[in-house]
């Protein structure tokens, strides 16, 4: 009996400093997310706003990024594109972007028969938690220090796991490349002061480059001013594409 | 220990060892900084071609446009919103033109009637409104309400 | 490049409803539906193997060598799928040496290699050590230095060593079943998690892959028992065979379980997706899934295994019965990957659409060059029978087992 409780107690005592030892280790953070919010806050911040209200749908901003980004012409890759979206009265809801804006929009639903209506832009969200960097399985699509989900050409091996995993569409694989691509939010030209070919087009101000660290800035003046919505929040992939004006039928 | 251990551990040693040496000389420089990517290619990224120049460039030698654009109804547009990526253009004026637009449907990107503009914007038919003519010879695309006759 | 593009314009015109427009060409055909279809094929047949070996299920022994060797000659071919695959092939060693911890996708180059070398050919090397010594020095010519190379220098066949080979054989058995675990389950865990395609994201996604590469593995052990049996006219042993398919039976019944469990859930549950993925089900996947993949084959090899369970019918009956549930079986399970791989990619995730997928005859990812990496696995397999061939097999009786 006693060398029972004794051997009770040494493994008792065993088990309790083992446990105790664990709780020296910082919990496990398991990095998930492929980058965190930037520690700090004097550094810019990309983000983007665009406002629906104000959008009336003329192809400008998808035109000029594929003039812009060396973009193949063909309707099937697009950085950037503005989708047109009918309610109709009977509830149905009709999505187009034929060859993704560019050349303008028709009225495809009859007048009596629409509810409501409206211009949707859209373009890569540059996703602070983004789906699409966490799959990469090389390291050839990543957060940059400011905030802008970019594609490292010469590493990219062409696996499309990130084409699948992006909610929002976003990614393409070049036909001549071979490798991804998608909206760099012009990274070359906002690194110079410029802004980006879309933002620089649009003739109603619906676009808005900005920085989310900057609290006087257009971007989170915009932001205040207006109820902002992101895409697909039960994500929660950090999409940092805010819309304003943007309908609960928007997918 | 039993002979295939002997054989084996030393076996799978060498493996691991010519790998990591591979992986030494395989893995590109600046991987790994900032992040599980190649930090290098952040400043690829800005090194790209940029083919807008900003409506501030235009400027610089058609003033004379950029004033008649500021007076009337398109003052807030760009002037590459209608004439397409320019910085060729300004960089070598006489190597390279900038487009200029001129038919009809080109106007009607913004113009046309579509009931999703709502009042957002001046809509005309096109089917119906002056269809033998461009639009520009009677609307100056600069000065808009300005009509030539 | 003008043929792809003429292609993708044709493909516009099949859209149904509204695609985002990047989404018209699908990301993964073909090749990206067979990898799993063989890493399946091989985790399940070594699973089987393994159940003789670490369970000692002796019944199943004729079938042991030969379900390793399968094993082996498949997972060779596994990687040129995906490999042949990529954008960048000649990129592909990029996975083994800055492999991304945060991607599923990432751990294929470890876990293959690993998979590979230590489980599969360490196994193999161990159970047949005593043979391919002897075989060395039987053999002439060119096989008897293949033989050579193959002992590794490690000739000793004294009783002790022997004791050894078959003790590390146990001990890799043991550390190889949750490897092929591992190996079959990370590829449903890279559809399971993610969370942009609801037709892929579900946390069973990596349980359902291994049931169903098990059922596939044991149907296929099974077939090719018995074609190997007739190609070689020998007797089948009928208690093993029987074994096989009550095993296969079994699993079965669990994997037809599991995938019920799924879409019940998904019916019920109702969320914003379902929708579109009825409309996918009952549209474009109609004959994959509903009559490949459920009748011909779940249901019916189910129904008629299950008969065998309760009323056994005369060898020939039965042996028929085998052949056409594992065929059957094998066909099932490749479209259960077809219409998770392709299905996941047909609908828009705007949920407002479809797009179609056409297979090519030819090219790189066409059914052709499809039909060929299936084929080439049955080569290897001959080779490997050739070289170490199970059934020649020198007496054991003298050795310590």
């Amino acid at each position: 009996m006693k060398q029972s409780r004794r051997n009770f107690i040494k493994k008792a005592a065993t088990a309790a400093t083992g446990i105790l030892a664990t709780g020296i280790l910082s919990p496990f953070n398991a990095v998930i997310f492929a980058t965190e919010k930037p520690t700090d806050p004097t550094k810019v911040w990309w983000g983007y706003g665009i406002d629906i209200e104000k959008c009336i749908g003329c192809g400008r901003c998808a035109d000029a990024c594929k003039s812009e980004n060396n973009v193949p012409r063909e309707p099937f890759y697009f950085r950037n594109w503005v989708e047109q979206y009918t309610i109709k009265n009977n509830g149905e809801v009709k999505v187009e972007s034929p060859n993704g804006g560019i050349n303008g929009f028709v009225q495809t639903v009859p007048e009596e028969d629409i509810f409501k209506s409206f211009f949707v832009p859209k373009m890569c969200n540059h996703c602070h938690k983004s789906p699409c960097v966490q799959v990469c399985p090389v390291g050839a699509t990543y957060d940059s220090p400011d905030g802008v989900v970019l594609v490292d050409e010469t590493y990219c091996i062409g696996c499309r796991y990130c084409v699948q995993a992006c909610p929002y569409g976003c990614r393409y694989i070049h036909p001549e490349k071979n490798v991804v691509d998608k909206c760099t939010l012009c990274y070359h030209r906002i690194s110079k002061g410029k802004t980006t070919a879309c933002t620089e087009v649009c003739p109603t101000n619906a676009r808005i480059l900005g920085d989310l660290n900057d609290k006087e800035g257009a971007l989170v003046q915009f932001m205040k001013e207006h109820n902002c919505l992101i895409l697909k929040p039960h994500l929660n992939t950090g999409n940092k594409l805010y819309y304003n004006g943007l309908n609960q039928e928007v997918r | 220990m039993p002979p295939q251990l002997k054989t084996l551990i030393p076996l799978f040693a060498v493996f691991i060892t010519l790998f990591l040496v591979a992986r030494y000389f395989l893995v590109p420089d600046s991987f790994g900084e900032q992040g599980h990517y190649r930090f290098n290619s952040v400043a690829e990224n800005k090194e790209r071609v940029l083919n807008y120049a900003g409506k501030e460039a235009c400027a610089e030698c058609h003033d004379d446009k950029a004033e008649e654009l500021g007076s009337d109804v398109h003052a807030n547009l760009s002037c590459e919103t209608c004439h397409g990526p320019g910085l060729a253009h300004y960089d070598n004026p006489e190597a390279s033109n900038i487009n200029i637009p001129r038919e009809r449907t080109h106007c009607g990107l913004c113009h046309s009637f579509n009931s999703t503009r709502k009042e957002l914007i001046a809509q005309i038919d096109l089917t119906d409104h002056n269809v033998e003519n461009k639009c520009i010879e009677c609307h100056n695309p600069h000065m808009p309400w300005e009509i030539k006759e | 490049m003008e043929q792809h593009y003429q292609h993708l314009y044709e493909m516009l015109t099949q859209v149904h409803g509204y695609i985002y427009p990047n989404e018209i060409d699908l990301q993964w055909s073909l090749l990206i539906v067979l990898y799993p279809y063989i890493t399946g094929l091989v985790a399940g047949a070594f699973i089987l193997a393994s159940l003789e070996r670490v369970f000692n299920v002796k019944v199943l022994k004729p079938t042991y060598h030969l379900a390793l060797l399968t094993a082996l000659s498949f997972l060779l071919v596994a990687t040129l799928l995906l490999v042949s695959h990529l954008g960048h092939p000649f990129r592909a060693y990029e996975i083994m040496t800055t492999p991304h911890g945060g991607s599923a996708m990432a751990i294929f180059g470890f876990v293959y290699l690993w998979y590979l070398m230590v489980v599969l050919l360490l196994e193999i090397w161990f159970d047949y050590r005593r043979d391919i010594v002897l075989w060395s020095r039987q053999s002439k010519g060119l096989k008897k230095w293949i033989y050579k190379i193959l002992t590794l220098g490690v000739t000793d066949l004294s009783p002790k060593t022997l004791k050894w080979d078959d003790k590390l054989g146990y001990i890799i058995t043991i550390i190889g079943i949750p490897s092929a675990f591992i190996l079959h389950g990370y590829v449903g865990f890279i559809f399971g998690s993610v969370k942009a395609n609801p037709w892929w994201s579900t946390v069973l996604m990596p349980v359902i892959f291994l049931f169903s590469a098990m059922v596939s593995g044991i149907a296929l052990v099974m077939f090719i028992y018995m074609a190997v049996s007739y190609l070689r006219k020998q007797k089948i042993n009928m208690l093993a065979l029987d074994t096989i398919a009550q095993y296969l039976f079994y699993i079965l019944v669990l994997d037809f379980t599991l995938e019920g469990l799924d879409q019940i859930h998904r019916i019920y549950e109702a969320e914003e997706s379902f929708e579109i993925l009825s409309l996918l089900v009952h549209g474009k996947l109609f004959i994959t899934l509903f009559i490949f993949q459920m009748f011909l084959g779940t249901l019916i090899p189910l129904i008629s295994l299950g008969t065998l369970q309760l009323y056994k019918p005369k060898e020939k009956t039965r042996r028929f019965i085998y052949l056409a549930s594992s065929l059957l079986v094998l066909f099932g399970v490749f479209f259960m990957r077809w219409n998770v791989v392709i299905g996941g990619q047909l609908f828009s995730k705007s949920f407002h659409g479809f797009t179609d997928y056409k297979i090519f005859l030819v090219g790189s990812e066409g059914l052709l060059m499809s039909i060929l990496w299936i084929i080439i696995p049955f080569f290897i397999l001959a080779f490997l029978l050739w070289l170490l061939p199970p059934w020649k097999r020198i007496d054991q009786k003298n050795s310590v087992v």
